[in-house]
């Protein structure tokens, strides 16, 4: 926690005001420590401060209880300004049991809050998560505030009264757990109340039980004697632009801004899709947006989901697939074949640690390279990275009006951390976003496929079902001047040059780039992309405050890049490329702009740290 | 859309500009003929029809058809297909593959084609050989075939391509043969007229790489023997004299001299296509042994999948009305700051 504002006595509420909190929920796979996470988050949200959160699940449906790689995580971080990342480090560890307090414990810094449910450390438990002495025996905690609360005990005796049995009521010590925390940073219950009341509507026996635990918890922080380190907070709200707000994870809002493109092309989206960690939500939030013009189709693997969608393209509808690293690569012939057909085609890749099935889980940005470039052949292709999961649903729009415009495919690169990660955002009016409808070539006059517009260089598209336009297309290479089949060496070329050079153009309907913070030229620039936004923004800002000459850029158009980012680059002595991966952006620059960027990585499946950044900054000012 | 064309189409129409390019003798030029001329009697209308290749000799068809046509990559072509029969149900679309296309490469979406029941006509080319890769054995080729692959002999057994659409739960199996215009004709308008997936396996022949494979049942001296065209209704008669038969007894199918010297015809199994096992036992059928069965092996009407599929969109606009953007943007939890 930051430095209490004010001393703890004088304000009404005896609450001591913070400026900002991270509080991590630890526990079992099985104890609910997401839902937790996710019903403390909406109180928060309520409660008027900015948030950002990171759910950290296992990859195991359901761990061997107990073990610590069994353990799932959600942090929150919120406060009274601005939050771009979820936290370095907890202020407070709620560890459900002793896996829980192992896996994590080390994060939290000297001081910091721990509460813990001794309920669970038991001799089973503890030797489960490799403690040969128990921790709340000897040393461990020495460093920190605990709060030890038997909270299995005191959840079955709150809920004792109601006939649920005792391995409902053992579940409800995470609802619990929350009215504690409720009450410690003086949230809302009633949000989560009603929350259960709808989740429960057919087994109100549960509600009932679910609400009792909160309450109970709630009352425990009123009544029980804590420890006098212990204390009760408030969070003064944030200052948030006005309107209208809800959080929204990245996944959602890829799904929602598809939707939203096809109704802004005036086209019906065909998303094809095969399960995949973690880009599963995607297909199931559009599988519900059927009365929005969406198909979705759940195909036999990732290759068949991306055929379906280039075969729906050529049909006349907005084709769109999504899925992670190594689905993408599956996919990687079938979008070479809608580069050489010239075919509008959405993709989404929210990335995960690899390589190969790597840690699908975690997050990673180590699909850039396969992005920009993995396909056959020389095969252009328009690739854009939102930084926050609201950012997601105005490029999955921008993909679907770059892909209609210029007829090609455009990948949108997201990743573990945004698609589920949720941070409260500003909800757009639909109808103030600018349509862009497609017009399809009706024209039958001195018609063939591969006819272009002027400016744009893209092909027409005329539409299956159109009488005097019969025409057949192919992965083989075609006559620039008739679309038939040609093997004419300088064809090739042409061919070759021209779809290069249309998506490039698609650099001149983009933003130039902008510096998110700092100068336009000094010492450092530091350059990143996708997710890592949040905690590299605070690292620049940090080490600004330090009087640091540094800067922040954050590119978001990754294939074609910004037509001003390499004379950006050229007014900096040093550019620093901090990214979750072995140094992709900063070989792209290098080769693009030969500008001397060095990287700053991390490939440990988690976000950067702010401390990582700011000490990378550090290193490389002092290099 | 209409089925009937404004003015009545021949087969020129169904000619593209482009030069064929098969080699000389090759099967593939008479199963062109065969869907050209077919076509017209259909009372298609070009516009709303789509030739889906995947890759190889016969995936080259599209271009050749003056229709809509798209030559995908290898093995995809039904997921393609898939892909845009959910677009738009209304077009007419052909699936053009072969033996490596179809059931190498491409055996996984081939299965899920069938077994979706998506409302299109999948001509298989047999010819039991890889031809454009130049002549290696392909999954239809025979135990022991020789190729530039397998000089010492193919030593994986083949899949039978009828019996793998049925167990893939294909509603709609027939055979024909590439040389038979006239019969291959009328298989494909029977393939068109069933709604769902059709798979028709054409034997054809490689001139280059396999010339000759189906020539012991194909010749025209022998056919008699060797073809049994199924007709669903009609005893399982075949020979010159239609003095052979076949006969199930207990699960198990023979063939029975019918007549004289042999058994009464009212011995001789019916033909019903509606009868899946009985699709299976004719399917498994080769010579020497036996006839080899052409026709419709079976066929089940069942809703397709395509509208299905638009079904399902439709209910949901019924149930929700058309979406509305802002109200979806403004769903569950909100708050607003003043």
């Amino acid at each position: 926690m930051d430095t209490p504002v004010s001393d703890k006595s004088p304000n009404a509420e005896d609450r001591e005001i913070l400026d900002s909190v991270v509080i991590r929920f630890a526990g079992d796979s099985g104890d609910g420590m997401q839902l937790a996470g996710t019903q403390f988050t909406q109180a928060t949200a309520v409660a008027g401060n900015d948030l950002a959160t990171f759910p950290d699940f296992p990859a195991e449906i359901r761990a061997p209880a107990g073990t610590t790689f069994g353990v799932s995580g959600f942090q929150i971080h919120f406060a009274s300004h601005d939050v771009l990342t979820p936290g370095d480090a907890p202020d407070v560890l709620v560890a459900m049991n002793p896996a829980a307090l192992k896996v994590n414990l080390a994060d939290v810094p000297r001081g910091g809050l721990v509460i813990i449910n001794t309920g669970a450390f038991t001799r089973g438990n503890l030797k489960k998560a490799g403690y040969e002495v128990d921790p709340l025996t000897d040393d461990t905690l020495a460093p920190y505030r605990v709060l030890k609360a038997d909270i299995t005990k005191l959840t079955t005796a709150a809920v004792a009264h109601l006939d649920i049995g005792s391995k409902s009521a053992a579940r409800t010590k995470n609802v619990w757990t929350l009215g504690l925390l409720f009450w410690m940073f003086d949230r809302s219950r009633e949000p989560t109340v009603e929350w259960l009341k709808a989740k429960f509507a057919k087994k109100p026996e549960l509600a009932e039980a679910n609400i009792a635990a909160l309450n109970a918890g709630h009352v425990y922080g009123q009544m029980a004697e804590l420890p006098q380190n212990v204390g009760t907070y408030k969070v003064p709200k944030a200052v948030l632009a006005k309107g209208t707000y809800r959080n929204i994870t990245g996944n959602e809002a890829l799904a929602w801004g598809l939707a939203a493109g096809g109704r802004l092309a005036g086209l019906p989206v065909m998303f094809g899709s095969y399960p995949i960690t973690p880009a599963s939500s995607v297909l199931h939030s559009l599988a519900k947006l059927k009365h929005f013009g969406v198909t979705t189709f759940q195909a036999e693997d990732e290759i068949a989901a991306v055929c379906a969608a280039v075969g729906a393209s050529f049909g006349g509808a907005l084709g769109a697939t999504a899925s992670s690293g190594p689905g993408i690569a599956l996919k990687g012939e079938a979008i070479g074949l809608a580069i050489m057909t010239e075919l509008p085609l959405v993709i989404f890749d929210v990335q995960r640690a690899g390589p190969s099935t790597g840690m699908p889980t975690k997050t990673e940005q180590s699909d850039l390279f396969q992005a920009i470039w993995g396909r056959n052949g020389d095969a252009p292709m328009c690739v854009l990275a939102p930084a926050t999961p609201g950012e997601c649903f105005h490029y999955a729009i921008e993909a679907c009006r770059i892909a209609t415009k210029y007829m090609t495919p455009v990948m949108v690169l997201s990743d573990g951390f945004i698609a589920n990660g949720a941070s409260p955002w500003k909800i757009p009016n639909f109808d103030e976003l600018k349509p862009f409808p497609v017009t399809f070539h009706a024209d039958t006059e001195g018609f063939h496929p591969y006819m272009r517009d002027d400016e744009t260089l893209a092909r027409v598209w005329p539409k299956p079902g159109t009488p005097g336009l019969e025409h057949r297309i192919g992965g083989l290479e075609k006559n620039y001047d008739s679309g038939h089949i040609s093997y004419d060496p300088k064809n090739h070329q042409k061919m070759t040059d021209v779809r290069a050079d249309k998506i490039m153009r698609i650099a001149q309907d983009m933003p130039e780039q902008a510096v998110e913070l700092g100068n336009d030229s000094g010492t450092m620039a530091v350059v990143s992309w996708g997710s890592t936004f949040g905690s590299v923004n605070q690292g620049v800002q940090r080490a600004r405050a330090k009087g640091l000459d540094v800067s922040h850029i954050h590119v978001r158009q990754m294939w074609p890049m910004p037509r001003n980012l390499g004379d950006l680059l050229r007014n900096f002595d040093k550019v620093l490329v901090p990214e979750l991966n072995n140094g992709q952006l900063c070989r792209v620059l290098r080769a693009e702009y030969l500008v001397p960027a060095e990287p700053l990585d991390k490939v440990e499946g988690q976000p950067f740290k702010v401390a990582e950044v700011l000490d990378g900054i550090e290193a490389a000012l002092n290099a | 859309m209409p089925d009937t064309p404004a003015k009545k189409l021949t087969k020129k129409d169904f000619t593209s500009d482009q030069e064929v390019r098969w080699c000389p003798g090759c099967g593939d030029y008479a199963i062109l003929a065969a869907v050209q001329k077919a076509l017209p009697t259909m009372g298609v209308a070009r516009e709303n029809t789509v030739f889906i290749s995947g890759i190889g000799c016969s995936s080259r068809f599209p271009y050749y058809m003056n229709t809509y046509g798209f030559h995908t990559i290898h093995g995809r072509a039904p997921a393609l297909a898939t892909g845009l029969k959910l677009s738009n149900p209304d077009l007419d679309v052909w699936i053009i593959t072969g033996d490596g296309d179809g059931l190498s490469i491409g055996g996984n979406h081939l299965l899920h084609v069938l077994r979706r029941n998506v409302d299109v006509q999948l001509l298989m080319f047999n010819n039991r050989i890889y031809g454009l890769t130049k002549g290696q054995y392909s999954p239809t080729s025979l135990l022991g075939q020789r190729s530039p692959s397998t000089p010492m002999g193919s030593l994986d057994y083949p899949v039978v391509p009828t019996l793998f659409a049925l167990g893939a739960g294909a509603p709609f199996v027939a055979r024909a043969i590439d040389t038979s215009i006239k019969t291959l004709g009328s298989v494909l308008v029977e393939a068109r007229e069933h709604r769902g997936a059709s798979f028709v396996e054409i034997l054809q022949n490689c001139p280059v790489f396999n010339d000759g494979t189906w020539t012991g049942v194909t010749a025209r001296d022998v056919a008699s023997d060797t073809q049994l065209w199924a007709e669903h209704g009609k005893p399982l008669l075949f020979g010159k004299e239609k003095n052979k038969g076949l006969r199930v007894v207990g699960g198990e199918i023979e063939v029975v001299q019918v007549g004289e010297g042999g058994v009464p015809e009212s011995e001789v199994t019916v033909h019903d296509e509606t009868n899946r096992s009985l699709a299976f036992l004719l399917a498994q059928l080769y010579v020497p042994d036996f006839p080899m069965v052409f026709g419709v092996l079976y066929r089940e009407p069942r809703h397709a999948y395509d509208a299905a599929v638009v079904a399902q969109n439709e209910q949901a606009v019924a149930k929700n009305g058309l979406g509305d953007m802002n109200a979806l943007l403004n769903s569950g939890h909100t708050w607003t700051v003043d």
